[in-house]
């Protein structure tokens, strides 16, 4: 039975290269490694040879230039005079805003969706359903244009709140005002407040109120967590946990409260002047239209991420607590979600990241992020389309890369160790 | 048992449930009014339904179908019953151009055709009772859909085609060859060298779709001059751009996608690098940033003098696109196999290819269906992305029509009905996946 293998030693042939298992994986990987490079050679001989042909370099130079159009959002200091590059980063600043904003609201309504969608209610549980397949099966790009079409159709024209009897009144107690420009809201103004930090040269500033404000909130939650140790502790000692609810209202507030007054916080209300609202925030029906679509949109997504999240828990965990005598509420915050959470949170942050790629599609409705500024207007007006494009793409991969690297090291965190 | 004084001797007849419980009272008030929360919830659903339903099915209902313009449908709506109902007018006009984009009416029993066509083409992968023989469809699909859609002569589509077999006789003579060869002795080369066959069989159809198949439906056509009205791809619009984009996509992108899965998962280094860095570059930057290299870059990057047409740039671009997000998809599949199916594999002696073809996709791919379908649906969904670079998809048709005298002012008839055309396709889609789920748990 037993055979006889000779086992020759063969010299290197060049067939050895592809047969042989020791060699084959390094051959491919040269292949591959040449065939890409000779890929990019071409590529960059091709840009530079077209390139030559319609007589244009590579040059960022007209970053530095003036812009010469105006931003219709603008959370800086913006105008026609300023350069290019103060326009990319007034985009940048617009497409972070209306991401933020978007998370915030898709993330409230998702989860709200998806957990009625479970609801023993089964009136409840189909609206809900018709809800997440209306919005996850009709493209995003329609659904902004129909709420822009709601925001402009819909609402009144700043004139229409004039007069003695005026046909729209301000809604909040004459605060908000909906317009079909767009939606005015208060402004926080500071009496005496302590002015900006000017940086680059005057070309950003930094509200030292806003500043302040955060300090104080960052050191009163600081000191909630000490308190909450504290009374873990006593806990921990005595069995007992002492009430410390009252402590944590009153460090959250007071200190705010207090600093608020010193800097002489008041509202400033939009008012009607001439042909339109004057003070306040204008928020612009593109910024609306947007937030509300892509807020709608994502929930849909979110719902279900939050309903498969919920479900993946077994029905043996509920149980099991509750056979110990745990209460329905902290059944839910100290068995399920914490079990749910590690299914949903990443996938909930890739949505998350689709949302804030999803944003660039703010350029149909004429929102001034930075797929309109960078690669929209300053592309059309510097004839730049390599440069341009090629600083939006690394924005958004910074973006993308960084809340993928968040992801994985939340996952990383949350493992499951061996299972 | 003496002082017992009665004891039941048989059962008593079962009782029907009271009347509360059963039937529809008892379901509504088990689903719809167990505790105050839920009749809450329930009494403002239903008010929100009503006021929902109560205005727009009058809107609905308005009898503007034949109207020709948008002042025709006022006056109609202003007699019937003061106004405010849609404008279904722009709808019966202008629904071909909706579908069909800008095909002429004679010509529009090509893309009718192609549908068709493209039906028969899914059905075997739809419905597994159909005969496997068909499957060959989908290589015919391409060649057939394209003569069609952009029309011309016959043979340059043809002749493509004949590379695909010319390809396909070489590796099965070869192959054949390789089998015989052993005792021929005459084919040794070949037999000692299983890499030669692979490498003719790549190169020979190159070959020939480089430098004969120019030729050869050049003579063609001088001597058989088959050939239909050629239209150019402004013609394109509708539905019919959506379709076509992406249908082709998800046609190229998903043997794309496996690839790069494959690639990201494998272990030489050099590869993974690249899988890896092509999947996060596309996966990082929006649809849109790519579709503008499609319209403003791709030129350059091309050797000077090359200008292709513009939906052929874009199908490339979204096919990238939507093969990266496959490839994710995919490798979750592969993440989520047991180790010891690869073990298997490698102990029967499986080399990679065979393994990942026979043990190793056929649950990878299955365990990722959802995700490859939802792919699938984003994928057709973003296709109108391609108005905001001009191309005529039903969202750019909508311009168009609001520019015409009669339309302008038309806004939310229009953009119903293209809701309305996508949902019927995405919802179907996510049906049938959901169906085809089940229907694999069932098998296992």
């Amino acid at each position: 039975m037993a055979e006889q293998i000779n086992f020759q030693k063969r010299s290197f042939e060049f067939s050895m290269l592809i047969y042989d298992t020791r060699y084959r994986s390094t051959s491919i990987q040269v292949i591959a490694l040449l065939v890409f490079f000779s890929f990019v050679v071409w590529l960059i001989n091709n840009t530079a040879a077209n390139l030559a042909v319609s007589g244009k370099d590579i040059d960022f130079g007209f970053l530095f230039v003036q812009s010469g159009y105006d931003i219709n959002q603008k959370f800086l200091e913006y105008s026609s005079q300023s350069t290019h590059l103060r326009a990319a980063v007034l985009g940048v600043i617009n497409t972070l805003v209306l991401s933020a904003m978007g998370c915030v609201t898709a993330t409230v309504l998702g989860v709200i969706v998806g957990i009625s969608r479970l609801s023993k209610n089964w009136i409840v549980a189909r609206i809900m359903t018709v809800y997440i397949e209306m919005f996850r099966n009709v493209p995003l790009l329609l659904w902004i244009i129909l709420v822009m079409a709601v925001t402009v159709e819909s609402f009144p024209r700043p004139n229409a709140f004039r007069g003695a009897d005026p046909s729209a009144t301000m809604k909040l107690f004459d605060s908000v005002a909906l317009t079909n420009r767009g939606i005015y809201i208060p402004e926080p103004l500071f009496l005496n407040g302590l002015g900006d930090i000017a940086l680059f040269s005057n070309s950003f500033s930094i509200s030292l109120d806003l500043m302040a404000i955060i300090a104080v909130l960052i050191s009163s939650i600081w000191c909630i967590k000490k308190v909450k140790r504290r009374a873990a502790r006593i806990q921990e000692a005595t069995g007992d946990r002492p009430i410390t609810w009252y402590w944590v209202v009153s460090i959250l507030v007071i200190p705010t409260f207090l600093l608020l007054i010193a800097l002489g916080f008041h509202l400033g209300y939009p008012e009607l002047k001439g042909f339109n609202f004057k003070g306040g925030i204008q928020l612009r029906n593109s910024l609306i239209a947007l937030w509300v679509a892509l807020s709608l949109y994502t929930s849909a997504f979110i719902a279900e991420i939050v309903r498969s999240g919920i479900l993946a828990v077994s029905a043996g965990q509920g149980e099991a607590a509750s056979a110990l005598g745990m209460r329905p509420n902290r059944i839910m915050s100290l068995v399920i979600l914490p079990q749910a959470l590690r299914v949903i949170v990443p996938p909930l942050i890739s949505h998350y990241l689709s949302l804030t790629k999803n944003s660039s599609l703010a350029i149909a409705v004429g929102y001034m992020d930075v797929t309109g500024t960078l690669m929209g207007i300053t592309l059309n007006q510097t004839g730049r389309e390599l440069e341009t494009l090629l600083i939006g793409m690394s924005i958004y991969l910074c973006i993308s890369l960084i809340i993928s690297s968040i992801v994985n090291w939340y996952n990383r965190r949350n493992d499951l160790v061996g299972r | 048992m003496k002082n017992v004084l009665y004891v039941r001797k048989e059962m008593l007849a079962e009782q029907s449930p009271p009347l509360s419980s059963i039937g529809v009272i008892g379901w509504a008030k088990k689903n719809l009014f167990n505790g105050w929360l839920n009749s809450i919830l329930t009494l403002i659903s239903l008010f929100l339904i009503y006021s929902i339903l109560s205005n727009l099915i009058p809107w609905l209902l308005s009898p503007t179908w034949q109207a020709s313009s948008l002042n025709e449908c006022r006056e109609i709506n202003n007699a019937i019953k003061g106004g405010g109902g849609a404008c279904w007018g722009v709808i019966t006009e202008r629904w071909p151009q909706f579908i069909f984009g800008f095909y002429t009416r004679d010509q529009i029993w090509r893309p009718v055709l192609v549908f068709v066509f493209l039906l028969i083409t899914i059905a075997p992968i739809l419905i597994d009772r159909l005969p496997r023989k068909l499957l060959l469809l989908l290589v015919i699909f391409p060649f057939v859909a394209v003569w069609l859609l952009w029309g011309g002569s016959i043979w340059p589509q043809f002749c493509s085609f004949l590379g695909l077999l010319l390809g396909y006789c070489t590796w099965r003579s070869l192959k054949t060859g390789v089998n015989r060869g052993i005792k021929a002795s005459q084919l040794s080369l070949l037999s000692r060298h299983p890499f030669i066959p692979v490498l003719i069989t790549i190169v020979v159809p190159i070959l020939w779709w480089l430098f004969l198949a120019p030729l050869v439906s050049e003579f063609l056509r001088d001597i058989f001059p088959l050939a239909i009205q050629e239209l150019p791809s402004r013609n394109f619009g509708g539905l019919l751009l959506s379709l076509t984009i992406g249908v082709t996509a998800i046609f190229f992108s998903l043997p794309i996608g496996i690839l790069l899965a494959l690639g990201r998962q494998s272990n030489l280094l050099i590869v993974k690098v690249l899988c890896v860095w092509f999947i996060e570059f596309i996966r990082g930057v929006p649809l849109i940033t790519l579709l503008f290299v499609a319209s403003t870059l791709l030129n350059i990057f091309m050797p000077p003098g090359t200008n292709f047409d513009i939906i052929l740039r874009v199908i490339i671009m979204v096919t990238l696109f939507s093969a990266a997000y496959l490839a994710e998809v995919v490798r979750g599949g592969l993440a989520g196999l047991d180790s010891g199916q690869y073990e298997g594999a490698n102990a029967l002696g499986f080399s990679y290819w065979k393994a990942q073809r026979l043990i190793i996709m056929p649950q990878a791919l299955k365990i990722s269906i959802p995700g490859i379908v939802s792919t699938f649906i984003g994928i057709f969904k973003d296709t109108t992305l391609v108005s905001v670079i001009g191309l005529m998809d039903p969202i750019g048709l909508t311009g168009a029509i609001r520019a015409d005298m009669a339309w302008n002012g038309v806004y939310w008839e229009i953009n119903l009905f293209i809701a309305l055309l996508f949902f019927v396709f995405c919802f179907s889609m996510s049906r049938y996946s959901m169906y085809l789920e089940q229907k694999l748990q069932k098998k296992n």
